[in-house]
């Protein structure tokens, strides 16, 4: 966190160093493929297309929600799976983490089979207030949480099977009640992990595209992303597409740059 | 998906019925197949809407000449058209429109003369049972309704665009979908009361969907062109598929799946 924590001088053993230049080179050479590609000419005139602005909002808010409620809900999933012993507990870590294997265009359509207007709870909730996530914003959020909120969970489980368990019975013994135990000291201590998890969701949420149209749709304005911007825009002009996925790629970059060593380097 | 796994069903039934008999001429087969059958294999990019049919063509071939493999690639044709322009190892390309095909033409990718195979034309698909009561193309300019149409940039979308606007009809609808299938998916579950998608798509749906005819005045005649790539590595067997594809053979087979002939 600050630079006296930083152990100076350490040096990895060299048979790492190729390996980690392999791996950057291979996660970093088709961004600059793609950087080469960008029609810079036409750039600033495609960038202010409300289209495109509309489908960065829309972006942006979904992302952002989805983390949200993955940290309100998924948060408290984390310490249930770390923290409880009950018969079954495997399975259901497993259950709750299939959304991360499954092709995102079936989760999709399990979304619309369990909550569209004829789905198993979204039929009664039709009926009742007329109300639908699909065609909505809500349905972006909801596709989003579904397919990045595992995670989060996945996460902050680690980082709460790796905390020093000692200090919360400490506090405990000291008297502190059980909400106060998660609230002053586990959740600070996992916080790193939280912010990691926080983060991971972020990201996986702005760049969802298979759940997200096959639950919610996709209309300018309404439901349409940036990735579902960007894959009809490749349909018939490959400019536009590249143009679109640099903003996103500026984006991610302008929020996960200055996050990364002020939360994650722990 | 159901009509595939029966077609494929039924291949094997065929395969083992022929399997019984075979020892007498097999010595006769292999002369043939040294003489001058093709061989190898050669992979076909095809529109998503041809998945089953063109599913059904390959097993056939594959049948037909013993020793050949056709892999299938099927996607969005306009995603094919950037694949193959990319460099993608592709013999055969079966467009859904003769747009991207007539690009690959211009950038030199394509062998020979593309050839139009099959046609395809617009079908309303509701959910069974047609809650929402449609009739017609009218439908689709209703607010009231979940409408959906493949977005304007995908052949479904442009062409559902051109039928609309033959019957007069300003589209009101909730969702542009990326493709055909995705649209149909939307139907199925009940979550569409009417999309625009193919007659095919309509009879892929099975039990679920029902299909609405759109009149002939405003419905728009979708062609399918295929040709071999000029990059194949096997033109002897890419070419050779592509005459299956236009045989009379491989013209049942498309018919079966609701495609009409050109």
């Amino acid at each position: 966190m600050t630079k006296a924590r930083r152990r100076p001088g350490a040096r990895p053993p060299v048979v790492l160093v190729p390996l980690a230049a392999l791996a950057v080179a291979f996660l970093v050479v088709p961004f600059i493929a793609l950087l080469q590609r960008v029609p810079w000419s036409s750039l600033a005139e495609r960038l202010s297309d409300p289209l495109v602005t509309q489908a960065l909002r829309l972006s942006l808010t979904s992302a952002f929600s989805a983390m949200g409620l993955s940290l309100v809900f998924g948060v408290p999933l984390a310490w249930v799976l770390a923290r409880t012993e009950f018969p079954g507990r495997s399975l259901l870590r497993a259950l709750v983490i299939l959304p991360m294997v499954l092709p995102p265009v079936v989760g999709g359509a399990a979304l619309l089979f369990a909550f569209g207007r004829r789905g198993l709870f979204g039929a009664p909730l039709y009926d009742r207030t007329g109300f639908q996530l699909p065609f909505t914003i809500w349905g972006v959020i909801a596709a989003n949480t579904f397919v990045a909120m595992p995670f989060l969970v996945v996460t902050v489980e680690a980082g709460l099977r790796s905390a020093d368990r000692r200090l919360e019975d400490a506090a405990a013994t000291l008297g502190a009640g059980r909400w106060m135990v998660f609230r002053r000291v586990t959740l600070p201590m996992v916080a790193p992990s939280v912010a990691a998890g926080a983060i991971l969701c972020w990201a996986r949420a702005l760049g969802e595209f298979g759940a997200t149209v096959t639950f919610a749709g996709s209309l300018a304005g309404r439901t349409e992303t940036m990735p579902l911007a960007v894959f009809l825009a490749l349909q018939t002009d490959r400019d536009a597409a590249i143009a679109l996925s640099l903003v996103l790629v500026a984006v991610s970059l302008a929020v996960l740059v200055p996050l990364r060593d002020r939360w994650l380097a722990a | 998906m159901k009509m595939r796994l029966a077609a494929a069903a039924c291949l094997v039934l065929v395969a083992a019925a022929c399997g019984g008999d075979d020892d007498d001429d097999s010595a006769a087969t292999t002369a043939t197949t040294e003489a001058n059958a093709p061989t190898g294999s050669i992979t076909v990019f095809a529109a998503s809407s041809l998945t089953d049919a063109f599913g059904e063509l390959a097993d056939t071939f594959e049948q037909e000449n013993p020793g050949t493999t056709v892999e299938m690639n099927f996607g969005a044709s306009s995603a094919l058209r950037e694949q193959i322009l990319a460099g993608a190892p592709a013999d055969v390309f079966a467009s859904a429109n003769t747009s991207n095909m007539d690009q690959l033409v211009d950038a030199d990718e394509v062998e020979g003369e593309p050839e139009v195979f099959v046609t395809n034309v617009l079908e309303i698909a509701v959910p069974a049972g047609n809650p929402g009561n449609v009739e017609g193309l009218d439908a689709f300019g209703d607010a009231a309704l979940n409408i959906g149409l493949c977005a304007e940039e995908v052949p479904c979308g442009q062409f559902g665009r051109e039928a609309l606007a033959n019957a007069g009809v300003t589209p009101a609808q909730d969702t542009d979908e990326p493709d055909a299938r995705s649209l149909l998916t939307k139907v199925e579950a009940g979550d569409l009361d009417a999309g625009l998608v193919y007659h095919t798509d309509v009879l892929a749906g099975g039990d679920s969907v029902e299909g609405i005819e759109v009149p002939e005045d405003d419905n728009v005649i979708a062609q399918y062109p295929l040709a071999a790539l000029s990059a194949s590595g096997n033109a002897e067997l890419a070419a050779a598929f592509v005459d299956f594809v236009l045989s009379a053979k491989g013209q049942d087979i498309l018919e079966s799946y609701g495609f009409a002939a050109p």
